[in-house]
């Protein structure tokens, strides 16, 4: 089977815009990429398009209606957090199998504002706060109180994720907020639900990322394996049955399940890996990923944010970007948009953020339901 | 037009649990007699052991030990804050998540594996036909 590589990728700068539609937002990233691999519509081979919030309404081909209906085939596609992750491996695995040589994906989102998720409606009266709580802040509460539970991992060390990420993000242009919040601000934000406060909630942001891959045949044809940024693996898992997962989603075992397949098809390990850009679409999920990922052992994770190991300089520096925190969470575009972070650090044009001399990245994403993609990406 | 009617008796709040003609009400789950994994609905075969047709169902406990517990202080509007959302290991197996009442919601308050009881009471919602409903809630357990 051919390599395949990221030969093209951008995002926009991640914001608020009620004014414009999901489709105008994924042509800016599409024409973004496409420059940025200097081919147009018209190489693509097909698109792999990912969005959440229309998802019924043909996003991929309104994509093309902005920017050129070549006829193409277009997938849309749908997976909680891991729609924009998802519409890259479809992509990827169609080079892989030997369908196409040159394809776009492409992740775009609109949000509203508030809190996401909650249980019940439909039939009956809603079960929110009767049942204890969906909200995606509780849920994931829940995710770093086991965490609590099993190793002890306090408030401070939550806290000090949002800390990190906010403070990566002040050298991201492309994030949604620039802002330092130091400890006492994060931890004395409005409680959403223990220990979440507001500044450890990703933020609901508008956003689209996009990626042109393509064959090593074709790379090589086009001349852009200067810049090309080689796909060591895709791993995708649904969750697998643990016992508490049908009252409380294990996004642990999805993750480490994902990890296990990616690693192996990468050939290396979690300490070859010199950056990640992981779903810490709230402070606690960071702490339990650092474990699921082998960044450390298990319990280890508190101990990786007290001394800075995934800090900008660190041993393997986390969410350089901003991640959820703070560049902002547009669901369908995260995945994407981690791409095109690890992209930039591996070809070294990551400015003030670069994670010097990187040569291995990880990407991950999990969405609620579950499912849990993970790229690693490798400097030409 | 007909008029919608208003049930005589309150409904479940969730389709596993129980409210009898005579006795008490229960919650209900599915056990896998293959492999012992506790479900709250019932599925053509177990999701854990992939068996078909091993689920039978059986009378939840009606104690168990807090596994995890976040006190919610931001809701949707309407919904009364704060309050406690706690996820229980029930006794036998099984595992919930609710709401546990009748202790302050702060988490200094709260300790992992503390006993509590499951309880019945009056959810304190209506649906738009006027139905009261019966809902669970976990509370400290008594000594």
């Amino acid at each position: 089977m051919t390599e395949v590589y990221v030969v093209g990728t951008d995002m926009i700068k991640f914001g608020r815009f009620p004014d414009r539609t999901v489709p105008e937002l994924g042509a800016q990233a599409a024409l973004m990429a496409l420059d940025d691999a200097g081919l147009t519509i018209d190489d693509m081979q097909a698109l792999y398009c990912g969005n959440l919030g229309e998802a019924g309404a043909m996003v991929g081909q309104r994509v093309l209606r902005e920017i050129g209906q070549t006829g193409i085939p277009v997938v849309n596609c749908a997976n909680a957090c891991a729609t924009g992750a998802t519409a890259f491996r479809e992509g990827w695995a169609a080079i892989k199998a030997g369908i196409y040589d040159v394809v776009l994906a492409v992740g775009v989102e609109q949000m509203g504002r508030g809190l996401l998720g909650g249980g019940g409606g439909g039939a009956g009266i809603p079960t929110e706060g009767l049942l204890g709580s969906g909200t995606m802040p509780a849920v994931f509460a829940h995710v770093g109180m086991e965490h609590t539970r099993n190793y002890g991992t306090t408030f401070e060390q939550f806290a000090k994720v949002s800390v990190k990420n906010h403070h990566h993000s002040t050298l991201n242009p492309k994030a949604m907020y620039q802002i330092e919040t130091p400890l006492q601000e994060v931890m004395g934000a409005e409680m959403i639900s223990y220990p979440n406060t507001k500044l450890m909630c990703s933020v609901n942001v508008d956003g689209s990322a996009a990626a042109v891959l393509a064959s090593e045949s074709a790379a090589k044809r086009l001349g852009l394996m200067g810049r090309a940024v080689r796909v060591r693996a895709s791993a995708m898992t649904s969750d697998p049955y643990t016992p508490r997962n049908t009252v409380m989603p294990d996004f642990n075992a999805v993750t480490r399940m994902a990890a296990k397949a990616a690693y192996e098809m990468a050939g290396v390990g979690p300490e070859d890996v010199n950056l990640v850009e992981l779903h810490d679409c709230f402070a606690t999920a960071e702490i339990v990923h650092y474990e699921n990922l082998g960044l450390c052992a298990d319990g280890e994770g508190g101990r990786l944010i007290d001394t800075g190991e995934t800090a900008l300089g660190g041993r393997v520096p986390v969410n350089v970007s901003g991640g959820l925190l703070s560049k902002g969470h547009p669901l369908g575009a995260t995945g994407i948009a981690n791409i095109y972070e690890i992209t930039t650090h591996l070809r070294g044009e990551a400015g003030a953020r670069q994670v010097e001399g990187a040569r291995i990245g990880l990407t991950h994403v999990v969405g609620m339901g579950s499912a849990c993609a993970i790229h690693v990406l490798e400097k030409p | 037009m007909s008029e919608t009617q208003v049930a005589a008796k309150p409904l479940p709040v969730v389709g596993f649990l129980k409210i009898p003609e005579s006795g008490d009400a229960y919650l209900e789950g599915y056990r896998c007699e293959n492999c012992g994994e506790v479900f709250l609905a019932d599925h053509p075969s177990c999701a854990a052991c992939r068996k078909r047709g091993t689920l039978k169902a059986y009378r939840l406990s009606n104690k168990g030990k807090l596994y995890n517990f976040t006190v919610v202080h931001r809701n949707f509007p309407g919904v009364e804050v704060p309050f406690i959302s706690a996820i229980v290991d029930l006794e036998g197996g099984g595992t919930l998540k609710g709401n546990l009442v009748d202790i302050v919601p702060s988490p200094e308050a709260l300790k992992f594996d503390m006993p509590v009881d499951v309880v019945f009471r009056d959810a304190g919602r209506k649906d738009r036909e006027g139905n009261s409903y019966l809902s669970y809630f976990f509370t400290p357990a008594k000594a």
